[in-house]
């Protein structure tokens, strides 16, 4: 069984993200760029899968810039079999999911997973696309995976605490954050990477308009935090917690 | 602080911009590289030490190595942290395919032993002694001593250390004492593993002497085989090495015991040991090379060895230098001299006349280190893939020249650098609750490991430059004549290569005159304040070579640039001035130290 893991190249997560001065977007000059943390996650997973012997092929998927390729080469180092870029610069989420629905079927893959969210946009939206576009069955925030015969039973994360997911595959997970600790790519499959098979394509090889559909009107910085202030007594923290913050 | 100890855009600048060392790759021996495994490796190294290393920092200062029933102990963190670095292959990183290695390039498994040492270098500090170890075995050991004791470092299951010093003869080896005698009784002399011998002495400061991280540790031990009368030979011809490993072939332990723990001032997570060899009737020891070659093999991973503990020294001093900026950025003390209102919010100290100088020369400093460090572990990488002979040999004559240098400048201004990132801290520093006592701590050992600042100033005046009357030294020139040509060119920088050219000449003229003196011993009785003048001209010419190179590089981050520019001038303009008085005292072969009465003291 295949295996379809997008990857996506975004701004490191230890980086101090800086609001471009114009409001257009954030400043991504000289900004160190690395895996989406979640779907590292995503990565790692399919990796465990294959060494359990129970899929055949991981494909590393990415969307974006020619530099993507680095991404996929980490992927590829973590254990990935081989790579496709498809070169496409500021895919929105739905674009991404069509680009993914006919790479799904261009390699016959059976099972994607996804990370839930990239870190950059939080959109929270590209696998649960793919999974309605495909018409396959999803188990979103998964923290927790058995891959069973024609069958992925998947633990998720909910508000409530952990649901348990019997799916038919094909199908679609994301990955939330207590799925595994995903491996460090060690040297020599750093080296093995290079060798691995890397392709190319275009948004139009794959027959998919991905033209953005958003438009961006403003780009802030959050608010700077106040000062704290200290409260004498409980009566004024819940006063001021009912009639200033008015959170309860 | 950020989460990463060395800027990757110094470090992307040193080795692509600045070195070229992507040029490596086109040497067949590298052929199977590229800068894209070169930058995977280094962000592998950067998260690794932040993720693994940098979390027990101070963990393993506070809680010290433990000697109980003869068996000693470390936090379990360092165990972790090394079985992490293991699978990652980076103990491997630098050794030949053949021997299960990467052959990746000296200058980037440097530049990756940089991030550990930064993150905490007394772990980093296990690999780095067990990657010398296993070098000199693949170097001089047979077949069967490079599988059975080198392999298991190179994979990191096993690791090593050096055996040297005793406690009489620290700095003075050729005075050890440890006796070798043929194991001829056993009829063991040939053993496969190499001629056996029974080893019997004591063995002082010995890093990574025992521990529980291993389950074995492959010891290189310095010592004499008495001659016929029972006598060991005198003088420094008379070592041989042997291999001691703690754990013998057939699971059994060696007969190595532990005498004591050293408690150290810092560096605290590697073990110190004195250990004692052959209490029990003789440790058994293999012997590695010819009888009487043991100082001489060791001095063939000496450079290795002495560039790696400058380079420590200069990673703790980017560590301190960043620690101290984010510091100075955040703390709010004080407002400008001109502020009328006192009311008026307090600024960051970053904003201080006296800080910006503390964060400046901290800043030339340890970046002039670090750029130091790279450029002589480039030189190791140039000197293997060099077209010709007599390329190879100009290049081995500037490695050795350099390397007093490299080992003893950043541990001499390393540890200065780290003495004002105290300093900015204000009372804050000098407490626990931050990092830059514990730099300085495990940095102070740097002038005195692996040759003392004073050994390496008798090398550098005696061995490098007088001996050979000066020839190394004159290979130097056309590499700073080079420099000085390219900054003419350039108007903002035509001064500082003014400057350079008569800091070279101010050199070459105190050398000519010790050499027309003729009076060695005189001529080395200042030979640590030569050696701190002449690594000042060297890492001016090294500033003043980045500054070429970046000046003209419109691609670079305006700030970057500019960062860098600064501080290859204050290097030039404040810095290098400071050499004048102390050559002057050398040339004059000033005797007021070197002929004091003891008992006027």
């Amino acid at each position: 069984m295949r295996v379809l893991v997008p990857v996506k190249r975004v701004i490191d997560y230890n980086v101090k993200i800086r609001v471009k001065p114009d409001g257009s977007g954030v400043d991504m000059a000289n900004v160190k760029m690395s895996m989406n943390p979640f779907d590292e996650i995503a990565i790692e997973e399919a990796v465990r899968l294959k060494e359990k012997g129970q899929i055949t092929e991981v494909i590393a998927v990415s969307v974006g810039p020619a530099q993507a390729q680095e991404t996929i080469r980490t992927a590829l180092a973590i254990g990935a079999d081989r790579g496709i870029l498809v070169t496409q610069e500021g895919a929105e989420p739905l674009a991404v999911a069509k680009l993914l629905k006919a790479l799904v079927e261009k390699e016959g893959a059976e099972l994607v997973i996804l990370g839930k969210q990239a870190i950059d946009d939080d959109s929270n939206q590209t696998g649960q696309m793919l999974a309605a576009l495909l018409g396959w069955g999803q188990a979103t925030f998964a923290s927790k995976v058995e891959l069973g015969d024609g069958k992925i039973t998947v633990t998720r994360e909910v508000d409530g605490g952990l649901e348990t997911d019997e799916l038919k595959l094909p199908a679609i997970v994301t990955t939330d954050l207590r799925l595994n600790e995903p491996r460090y790519a060690s040297l020599p499959n750093i080296m093995k990477a290079k060798k691995k098979q890397l392709d190319t394509v275009s948004a139009a090889d794959l027959g998919v308009d991905a033209t953005p559909r958003l438009k961006t009107l403003k780009v802030v910085e959050p608010p700077k935090r106040g000062a704290g202030v200290k409260v004498a007594s409980v009566q004024e923290l819940v006063d001021k917690l009912k009639n200033e913050a008015k959170v309860i | 602080m950020g989460s990463a100890f060395l800027d990757p855009r110094d470090v992307q600048f040193w080795l692509y911009d600045w070195l070229g060392v992507d040029a490596l790759t086109g040497h067949p021996v590298y052929a199977d590289h590229s800068r894209e495994t070169f930058d995977a490796i280094l962000e592998l190294s950067a998260r690794l030490a932040s993720d693994k290393f940098a979390t027990h920092y101070k963990k393993a200062d506070r809680v010290e190595p433990a000697l109980q029933d003869g068996i000693v102990t470390v936090i379990p963190e360092i165990k972790q942290a090394l079985a992490d670095y293991a699978e990652a292959g980076l103990f491997a990183a630098s050794f030949d395919p053949e021997h299960g290695g990467l052959g990746l390039p000296h200058v980037i498994d440097t530049a990756s032993m940089a991030h550990f040492m930064a993150a905490n270098i007394a772990t980093a500090a296990y690999p780095m002694l067990t990657a010398a170890n296993a070098r000199v075995l693949v170097k001089f050991g047979t077949a069967a001593q490079i599988e059975t004791f080198a392999l298991p470092e190179i994979a990191g299951t096993t690791l090593g250390t050096m055996c040297l010093s005793e406690p009489q003869a620290g700095s003075s080896l050729a005075d050890v004492m440890t006796r070798a005698m043929p194991d001829s009784g056993d009829a063991h002399f040939d053993d496969e593993l190499g001629p056996r011998y029974r080893v019997t002495g004591n063995k002082m400061w010995i890093s990574g002497g025992d521990h529980d991280i291993t389950g074995n540790i492959i010891h290189l031990v310095l010592a004499k085989i008495p001659g016929d009368d029972g006598k060991l030979p005198p003088g420094t011809g008379g070592i041989t090495l042997f291999i001691v490993p703690k754990m013998l072939a057939d699971g059994t332990r060696n007969d190595i015991s532990v005498a004591g723990l050293n408690h150290k001032m810092g560096y605290r997570g590697t073990t110190n040991c004195l250990l004692n060899f052959g209490e029990g009737g003789g440790a058994i020891g293999y012997r590695l090379g010819a009888p009487g070659q043991g100082l001489a093999i060791m001095f063939h991973m000496m450079n290795e060895a002495r560039i790696f503990v400058g380079l420590g020294a200069a990673a703790l001093a980017i560590r301190g230098y960043r620690q101290s900026l984010d510091y100075a950025r955040e703390r709010l003390q004080g407002r400008p001299a001109a502020a009328k209102d006192p009311a008026s919010p307090q600024r960051p100290i970053i904003e201080h006349a006296d800080v910006k100088r503390m964060l400046l020369a901290q800043k030339a400093y340890a970046e002039g280190a670090v750029s130091l460090i790279l450029y002589s572990a480039h030189l190791m990488d140039r000197e293997r893939v060099a077209g010709d002979e007599i390329e190879r040999a100009r290049i081995a004559s500037l490695l050795g020249l350099l390397t007093p240098v490299a080992k003893s400048w950043p541990s001499e201004f390393g540890l200065a650098a780290n003495d004002f990132a105290i300093q900015i801290h204000g009372g804050y520093g000098y407490t626990r609750d931050f990092d830059v006592e514990q730099i300085y701590r495990d940095n102070r050992i740097n002038p005195i490991h692996e040759g003392t600042h004073g050994i390496q100033g008798i090398d550098l005046l005696g061995r490098k430059i007088l001996r050979d009357k000066g020839a190394s030294l004159a290979g130097l020139g056309p590499e700073i004549a080079e420099t000085v040509s390219k900054a003419s060119a350039i108007e903002d920088l035509r001064g500082l290569a003014t400057r350079l050219n008569l800091a070279w000449a101010q050199v070459n003229a105190v050398v000519e005159t010790l050499i027309t003196l003729n009076d060695p011993g005189r001529a080395l009785d200042n030979a640590s304040g030569f050696l701190s003048a002449f690594g000042h001209v060297v890492v001016a010419w090294l500033w003043l070579d980045q500054a070429t190179t970046i000046h003209g590089d419109a691609e670079i981050n305006r700030a970057f640039r500019e960062g860098k520019l600064r501080a290859c001038r204050y290097f030039i303009e404040v810095e290098l001035p400071k050499i004048e008085p102390q050559l002057g005292i050398v040339a004059a072969l000033n005797d007021v130290a070197a002929t004091m009465p003891e008992e006027a003291f």
